[in-house]
């Protein structure tokens, strides 16, 4: 048994005018603590597909089970973390980062503290009182990384969490987020369209194309770069060689792709 | 922090900047002399008719007279009073309206037709029927003072709940918060500027409703001391009201303006 199935997800957008097919009979597995990315081209689904996980909206068919149980069945925390941090400018960092269990209505009275060492994990101090505005970028996915482990999510869901961040500030966040997931033991997945960072970050990859949003194939990343950093997995040959090849592949999708439409 | 630097140019430049600021006062002040001045004397002079449009001494008569046996103060404060009455109710009324607006999708839909048209409809015209329903006293005026700004901020606030990044929805609703969280954590927090910015222009309509209602009822107030002056053909008294109300009315849009300010420096 498998940590997360999904079986046959399917999903539809309705509206006055159009039915759109937005995701065609998905089905995968994950195993616990194990780091999955969905690589595909923007509008190929996975966005829907991790808002379907998140249960944020229902599938037209399909069913997906956490832990043998359907996952609508269970009280369980997932963690979500968007394109940008989406802190919110009114609140300090320390009442941003607790949202969750207020939200949740599971607040107790350590959770301050909580709060405050899960930012000092994410390698931030003495900013707990700070207003969002007053950090970077990398700081503030930071926090909403802290935000998101606050619940104790049994599954994260990364929606291109790096791509509003500068080159640089990704590669350090990238790496730092591996470690802490690791030390977490979190189920996580990422969705991307950055070949090299879904090759750097996971252990498994689903090449996804578009119209409708399906599950193309099924890479899985070689030892020997999965146990390296993202920033040490980028330098080795084995990374440059699937680089090229899901490259070929994602090409040869989209031409596929351009034939169909005309 | 930038560090402090200068240069013998940036010394001119606040001189420049300085004058051009003392010019703009000097015109301001002109043109307030030369109004009061050339209506002083050309109502002396009998070039306009001093039965009809008075003169600003005799203004500044009544008005030390009535600033002495309390009157001024009596009037002032009913008509204040209703004013800032008038547009409390009517800016919560329509921060609550918006509210059911957002929240559900088919109200918002059911009432669309309604919202159009009462918003389309010039209130004061409702004077009457206001009247007739809650009698002739401070709660019809205050009323004329709320409703000609409810709906109108109701469809400001309203779009201002729209307008509010849906992520943010996303992020509470990853925790599972209840479409009240949504709206409690996010929604109305990102929308006090907008809320904020109804302030402005309610303070004026609640003016525009109060003087009416008081020139359909009232029997205190300023703009009772308007419609009654012109009664009596004391052109001297609707003057007096006129300048007071003008005085009030930018104060208060002042005071809401500064409010303004202080309120969104304090979100920042
Ligand atoms: N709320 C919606 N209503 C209608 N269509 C939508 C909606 N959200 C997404 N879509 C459509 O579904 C498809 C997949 O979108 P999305 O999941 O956002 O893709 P991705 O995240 O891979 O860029 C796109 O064609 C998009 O236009
Ligand atoms: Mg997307």
């Amino acid at each position: 048994m498998s940590y997360l199935e999904l079986a046959s997800i399917s999903h539809y957008y309705f509206n006055e005018k159009h039915c759109t097919h937005a995701l065609d009979n998905i089905s995968f597995q994950v195993e616990k603590g194990h780091f999955i990315s969905l690589l595909g081209p923007s509008g190929c689904g996975k966005t829907t597909l991790l808002s379907i996980i998140a249960q944020l909206i229902n599938p037209t068919e399909g069913t997906i089970k956490l832990k043998g149980l359907p996952i609508d069945q269970q009280n369980i925390a997932i963690g979500y973390m968007l394109q940008q941090d989406y802190l919110f400018p009114w609140k300090t960092i320390l009442d941003n980062v607790c949202i969750g269990p207020k939200i949740r209505r599971e607040w107790v009275t350590g959770d301050y503290d909580k709060a405050k060492g899960l930012l000092t994990k994410v390698g931030l101090t003495d900013i707990a009182n700070k207003y969002p505005d007053q950090l970077s970028g990398g700081m503030r996915q930071r926090v909403a990384l802290a935000r998101t482990l606050m619940t104790d999510p049994a599954l994260l869901l990364l929606d291109e969490p790096f791509s509003a961040l500068d080159f640089q500030t990704k590669l350090i966040l990238e790496a730092f987020m591996i470690d802490m997931l690791k030390d977490y033991q979190k189920t996580s997945l990422l969705v991307t369209h950055d070949i090299g960072e879904a090759i750097a970050m996971s252990d498994d990859i689903f090449l996804m194309k578009a119209n409708p949003g399906a599950i193309h194939s099924h890479i899985s990343v070689p030892e020997q770069v999965r146990n390296l950093s993202p920033i040490e997995a980028r330098k080795h040959p084995e990374y440059h060689q699937l680089f090229d090849q899901i490259w070929k592949e994602m090409n040869q999708l989209d031409t596929e792709n351009d034939a169909s439409r005309v | 922090m930038t560090p402090k630097t200068t240069h013998p140019a940036y010394n001119v430049y606040l001189q420049q900047l300085s004058r051009e600021k003392r010019l703009i006062k000097y015109g301001q002040s002109i043109i307030f002399i030369c109004f009061f001045a050339f209506w002083e004397i050309s109502s002396r002079l009998h070039w306009i008719d001093p039965l009809i449009f008075s003169s600003p001494s005799r203004v500044v008569n009544l008005m030390v007279r009535y600033l002495l046996d309390g009157s001024l103060w009596f009037h002032m404060r009913i008509t204040v009073f209703e004013t800032l009455a008038g547009f409390f109710i009517g800016t919560i009324a329509g921060v609550i309206l918006a509210f059911f607006l957002w929240y559900s999708k088919r109200f918002s839909a059911i009432v669309d037709p309604y919202l159009v048209v009462f918003n389309a409809l010039p209130k004061v015209a409702l004077g009457p029927i206001i009247i007739v329903a809650l009698g002739p006293g401070y709660s019809s005026i205050i009323t004329m003072g709320a409703i000609i700004c409810v709906i109108v901020s109701a469809l400001v606030v309203y779009n201002g709940f729209h307008e509010v990044d849906a992520n943010y929805i996303k992020v509470l609703q990853s925790f599972g918060a209840s479409k009240w969280q949504n709206f409690k954590e996010a929604i109305l927090p990102a929308s006090l500027p907008t809320i904020i910015s109804t302030f402005k222009v309610n303070v004026g309509l609640s003016w525009v409703g109060v003087i009416v209602g008081e020139f359909l009822v009232a029997s205190k107030g300023l703009g009772y001391l308007i419609v009654y002056g012109f009664q009596v053909f004391n052109f001297t008294l609707v003057l007096y009201s006129l300048v007071l109300i003008a005085f009030l009315a930018a104060l208060m849009y002042q005071g809401v303006a500064y409010f303004e300010k202080w309120l969104l420096k304090k979100l920042r």
